[in-house]
C-alpha cells in the first residue's frame, strides 16, 4: 500500500492527469494535486496520485551528507584494518 | 532507476554502519521507533539490522493503517459487500485480513459478494461510472498520504453528480497515533514503550509537513527524524538520531529533504480539510479508543459517506484473545514474543492484521527475519 | 453408380466461431481436427488419424510429465498460451535430463472462440514444437458453453528419454554444492501483468517463454553426474523454487542478491506494483545445483547457449535443518527468501 517511489514525467495529459514512465515502464497518474508540473520532473506517486515533486538539488545534497557521514565510518574501518 | 539506486548504495551503507557504530555511546542503547510501515518493510527487507551495532534497536510502531483497523470495521465493510446492490472497491492489502467468526473479504468474494480489488480510488470512480446500476462502496484506509486521494474521489464525484458512489472511511491521523504510543495518559492500564527517538514517516509528512511533530517532540522530549524509504535514507535517519541524543536534542529533523518540504502539501492539506472533519474517537486495534484519531466525511459531502447511505452500523468486535497485535502495534512485544507467531499464526492464516498486511510488523519478520531467532545460529554474516 | 460425395465447405476461419457441434465428436469436429490442429502440427502420427499414437520404447528410462495452461490473456509479448503449452511441458521433462520425445495436446475451448484465435494458437504451438525437434503425436478437442471456459484452456502431457546414468532429483543437493541461474528473474510474470488491463502499465519487455531441453542437454554433457538437480521457476517464481528444493533435500540455501540478473524494467515494474522479482513467474529460465568442482565449467558451458547468456552462480547449499533460504541482500544485510503467500497474481501461466 506505501507503494510511493519518483518517477520521471514523461508527458503531461488532459484533465490533471499525467504519463509517467520508470525504467521502461509506463503509467498514468494523476497530478491534481502537485502545481506547475513539467516534463522530465520526478513524482512521487502513490495510489495513482502523484504528492510531491522530488528537487533534484536536494537529492544530491542528501548524496552528499550521505557521503560525508560516511567519513568517520571509512576512519574508523581502516584504523581496524577493515 | 534514478533517484532510487543510489539510495540503495551497499558500499556507502557499510561506511555509515561503521560511523554508527563509532558514535553510539559504548554501554548506552539507543531504542528507535519507525512509525511507519513502510519503513518496517524496507528494514526488513534490506537486512538494516544486521548493519546496526548491537546498542540501536529498531522497535516497531503502529504505522501500518492495515493494521490498526479493528475488526468491526472490517466486519462493517463485509456486511457491505454482501448487499446484493453493493459493489465493494478495496485495496487488495484488506482482502486476508482477518474478521469475526473466521471469514474475510477474500472469502466473502468466493462466497459470492462483488469485491473488487483496485489499485486507486480514481479505478473506484470509473467502475461507478462505468456500472450505474451498482452502488460502488470504496473502502477507504489510510493515514495522510493516502487520504488526499480519497478526498479526490469525492471531489470528483461530487463534480459528476455521481449518485451511486460512495466512501467507507477510515482514515487515521499520524500525530495522534504517536502521542498515544508516548501518552500515558491515553492509554490508562498500559506500560509506556521505551523510545528514544521516532524515525518519522516519509510520505504522510510529504503531505502534512515537519510543523506536526514540533510539539509532540518538545512535550515528549523525543526527537523525530522524518526519513525517506531507501535503506541509505533509514540508516542516515538513524545516525541523526544517534547524534540527537549523545548532544541532548530532542528536534525534528528532516532527512528526506529531496521529497519533504516543512509546509508539506498545501494543495492536499485544503482537499482533506474541504471533504473531512475530525471524529470525535475512533477505535485503533491495539490503542484503544482515540480521540480525534480519525476523520469522518463532512456534512457537506453526506450524501458520498457509506454509513450514512447504508443503513449498517459498526459493531465493535473483539479480537481472537490470544493474538497479541495491540502490543506489538505499541511496540511492547517483538513479533515473536507472541505465542501465535509461527505456530498457530503465519501469512497463510493470520490471526491477526500484523501478520497479514505486507507492512505489519510480524509479515516483516516472518517473510524476511525469522532466521535470526533460532536457537542455531546462521552462518555468521554481521562478521561477513 | 457411386453415391455422390458431400462437399463440405472448409471452415470459415476469418469470422467463424467454436460452437457446440465442433465438440461432439462428429463431422465438425474432424473438421476441426483437420483444418484446424493438423494442418499445423503436421506429422506421421497425427496424419494416421488415430485417436493414439503408437511408437517403439527403448529399453531407456522413460519421464513423463503433464500440464494444464490456464493463462490471461492467452496473447502477451513474446507468446501465447499455446507456445507456452509446449514450453512448458517440455521443460518440465528436460528437468528431469530428459530428451524430450513426444507430446500430447488436449483443448477445452468456449462456445463462441473465435476460429482465426485458435488456427492462431495452433500454429504458433506446431512452430514452438517443430522449433523443438518435438512432435505433437495426438490429442484431444472438447467444447463447453459459453462461460464456462475462459476462452481456452490447454493440457500438454510429455514424454521423454533419460540418458543412462543420469539421475536428477530435488533431493540430491548437499552442502557445499553450488546454484546456478540460467538467466534473468521476472520476466514472463511482468509481461504478462502488462498485459493486465486492469494493472495499468505499458513496457516493451517479453515474456522469455523458451524450450530448454537444448540448453540442457549441453549442460548434461559438460557435467555428468556432478549434476545434482535441475528445475524450472515457473508459478511461485525463484523463491518457490529454492524452498521446494529445500524442503526435498532437507537443507538451506544461501544466495547473493547482487548474482541474480534483473533486467530494468522487471525491476521497475516490480517497484510500481510493489512485487519482488524473486516471486514472479519465468518460463524460459532454469536452477542447476552442481557439485562445486564443476561449477565453473557449467557456468562456462550454459554462457556459450543463447539460452544461458546470462546464467550465474548464485549461491550454494548449506546445512540447515530449518531449511531456510537465507539471502544476502545487495545492501549488505540479509533476509530470509520465502514462499509467496496467497495468490499475489492468478492464471499466470
Amino acid at each position: 500500500m506505501c507503494l510511493a517511489i519518483p518517477i520521471r514525467v514523461e508527458a503531461l495529459l488532459p484533465d490533471a492527469m499525467a504519463r509517467v514512465t520508470l525504467g521502461g515502464v509506463s503509467k498514468v497518474v494523476s497530478i491534481a494535486l502537485v502545481e506547475h508540473v513539467q516534463v522530465g520532473d520526478y513524482l512521487l506517486i502513490h495510489v495513482g496520485y502523484a504528492l510531491a515533486r522530488l528537487d533534484p538539488e536536494e537529492a544530491q545534497r542528501t548524496l552528499a551528507l550521505m557521503r560525508e557521514a560516511a567519513v568517520p565510518g571509512l576512519v574508523a574501518m581502516e584504523e581496524v584494518g577493515v | 532507476m534514478k533517484y532510487i539506486d543510489e539510495y540503495r548504495d551497499g558500499e556507502l551503507a557499510r561506511a555509515i554502519a561503521a560511523t554508527i557504530a563509532h558514535e553510539a555511546v559504548a554501554g548506552r542503547t539507543y531504542r528507535f521507533m519507525e512509525f511507519c510501515g513502510g519503513h518496517t518493510h524496507a528494514i526488513s527487507r534490506y537486512g538494516i539490522e544486521d548493519l546496526l551495532p548491537s546498542n540501536v534497536e529498531m522497535v516497531h510502531g503502529p504505522g501500518c493503517p492495515v493494521c490498526v483497523l479493528p475488526v468491526g470495521r472490517i466486519d462493517h465493510a463485509i456486511r457491505l459487500a454482501m448487499q446484493p446492490e453493493i459493489t465493494l472497491c478495496t485495496y487488495a492489502d484488506l482482502m486476508r485480513v482477518p474478521a469475526s467468526g473466521g471469514t474475510n473479504l477474500l472469502k466473502a468474494k468466493a462466497a459470492g459478494a462483488d469485491i473488487r480489488m483496485i489499485y486507486s480510488s480514481l479505478d473506484a470512480i470509473q467502475i461507478a461510472e462505468t456500472e450505474p446500476g451498482r452502488q460502488v462502496v470504496f473502502f477507504a484506509i489510510g493515514f495522510e498520504t493516502t487520504t488526499p486521494s480519497t478526498a479526490m474521489a469525492i471531489k470528483i464525484a461530487h463534480d459528476k453528480q455521481l449518485m451511486n458512489f460512495s466512501v467507507f472511511c477510515n482514515h487515521v491521523l499520524t500525530p495522534s497515533a504517536i502521542r498515544a504510543i508516548l501518552d500515558t495518559a491515553t492509554l490508562p492500564d498500559a506500560e509506556t514503550v521505551r523510545v528514544d527517538g521516532f524515525v518519522g514517516p516519509a510520505h504522510v509528512s510529504a503531505v502534512i509537513g515537519i510543523q506536526p511533530y514540533v510539539g509532540l517532540a518538545a512535550e515528549f522530549g523525543k526527537p523525530v527524524v522524518v526519513a525517506g524509504f531507501e535503506p541509505l535514507d533509514v540508516m542516515q535517519a538513524i545516525l541523526m538520531l544517534v547524534r540527537q541524543l549523545n548532544t541532548d536534542r530532542c528536534e525534528v529533523e528532516n532527512q528526506y529533504i529531496r521529497i519533504v518540504t516543512p509546509a508539506g502539501n498545501r494543495i492536499a492539506q485544503r482537499a482533506m480539510t474541504e471533504v473531512f472533519d475530525l471524529r470525535d474517537s475512533f477505535e485503533w486495534r491495539g490503542l484503544g479508543e482515540l480521540p480525534t484519531s480519525a476523520l469522518r466525511i463532512r456534512d457537506a459531502y453526506a450524501q458520498y459517506d457509506a454509513e450514512r447511505r447504508f443503513e449498517i452500523v459498526t459493531r465493535s468486535a473483539a479480537d481472537n484473545p490470544a493474538c497479541e497485535c495491540g502490543d506489538v502495534l505499541r511496540g511492547l512485544k517483538k513479533p515473536v514474543d507472541c505465542k501465535l507467531f509461527g505456530t498457530v499464526c503465519s501469512p497463510e492464516t493470520p490471526m491477526g492484521s500484523c501478520m497479514v498486511s505486507p507492512e505489519g510488523a510480524c509479515a516483516a519478520q516472518w517473510t524476511y527475519g525469522r532466521f535470526r531467532t533460532r536457537a542455531k545460529a546462521a552462518p555468521d554474516r554481521a562478521a561477513a | 453408380m457411386s453415391s455422390p460425395r458431400l462437399r463440405t465447405r472448409k471452415l470459415d476461419i476469418r469470422t467463424g466461431r467454436i460452437d457446440l457441434s465442433h465438440g461432439a465428436g462428429g463431422r465438425a469436429t474432424a473438421q476441426l481436427i483437420e483444418e484446424i490442429f493438423r494442418e499445423a502440427f503436421d506429422n506421421p502420427y497425427l496424419n494416421r488419424g488415430d485417436d493414439q499414437a503408437a511408437f517403439d520404447v527403448t529399453g531407456e528410462r522413460m519421464v513423463m510429465s503433464t500440464d494444464a495452461y490456464v493463462i490471461w490473456p492467452l496473447f502477451f509479448p513474446g507468446g501465447d498460451i499455446g507456445s507456452l503449452a509446449v514450453h512448458g511441458t517440455i521443460n518440465d521433462v528436460a528437468m528431469a535430463g530428459a530428451r524430450p520425445l513426444h507430446l500430447a495436446a488436449s483443448y477445452i475451448i468456449e462456445e463462441g472462440f473465435p476460429l482465426v484465435d485458435l488456427q492462431r494458437i495452433a500454429l504458433s504451438m506446431g512452430a514452438a514444437a517443430k522449433d523443438a525437434g518435438v512432435a505433437i503425436v495426438t490429442g484431444d478437442t472438447k467444447v463447453v458453453e459459453r462461460g464456462k471456459a475462459d476462452g481456452v484452456f490447454i493440457t500438454t502431457t510429455g514424454i521423454g528419454v533419460v540418458p543412462p546414468g543420469i539421475e536428477l532429483s530435488g533431493d540430491r543437493a548437499r552442502p557445499g554444492d553450488r546454484v546456478v541461474l540460467s538467466g534473468s528473474i521476472g520476466d514472463h510474470g511482468v509481461a504478462v501483468m502488462s498485459k493486465r488491463s486492469n494493472l495499468g502499465f505499458e513496457t516493451e519487455l517479453l515474456s522469455d517463454s523458451a524450450a530448454l531441453h537444448g540448453l540442457v542437454a549441453r549442460m548434461l554433457a559438460a557435467t555428468g553426474p556432478s549434476l545434482r538437480l535441475m528445475r524450472d521457476p515457473t508459478r511461485g517464481g525463484l523463491a518457490a523454487t529454492l524452498n521446494e528444493l529445500a524442503q526435498q533435500s532437507r537443507c538451506g540455501f544461501l544466495i547473493e542478491e547482487a548474482q541474480i540478473p534483473v533486467r530494468p524494467e522487471v525491476a521497475a515494474a516490480c517497484e510500481l506494483l510493489g512485487l519482488d522479482p524473486l516471486n514472479v513467474a519465468n518460463e524460459g529460465k532454469l536452477v542447476a545445483v552442481v557439485a562445486p568442482e564443476a561449477a565453473e565449467s557449467l557456468l562456462l558451458t550454459m554462457r556459450a547457449h543463447p539460452l544461458g547468456r546470462y546464467a550465474s552462480i548464485i549461491g550454494e547449499v548449506i546445512e540447515d535443518d530449518q531449511r531456510f533460504v537465507q539471502m544476502t541482500t545487495a545492501f549488505g544485510g540479509g533476509r530470509i527468501v520465502d514462499w509467496l503467500t496467497g495468490e499475489q497474481l492468478p492464471r499466470i501461466c
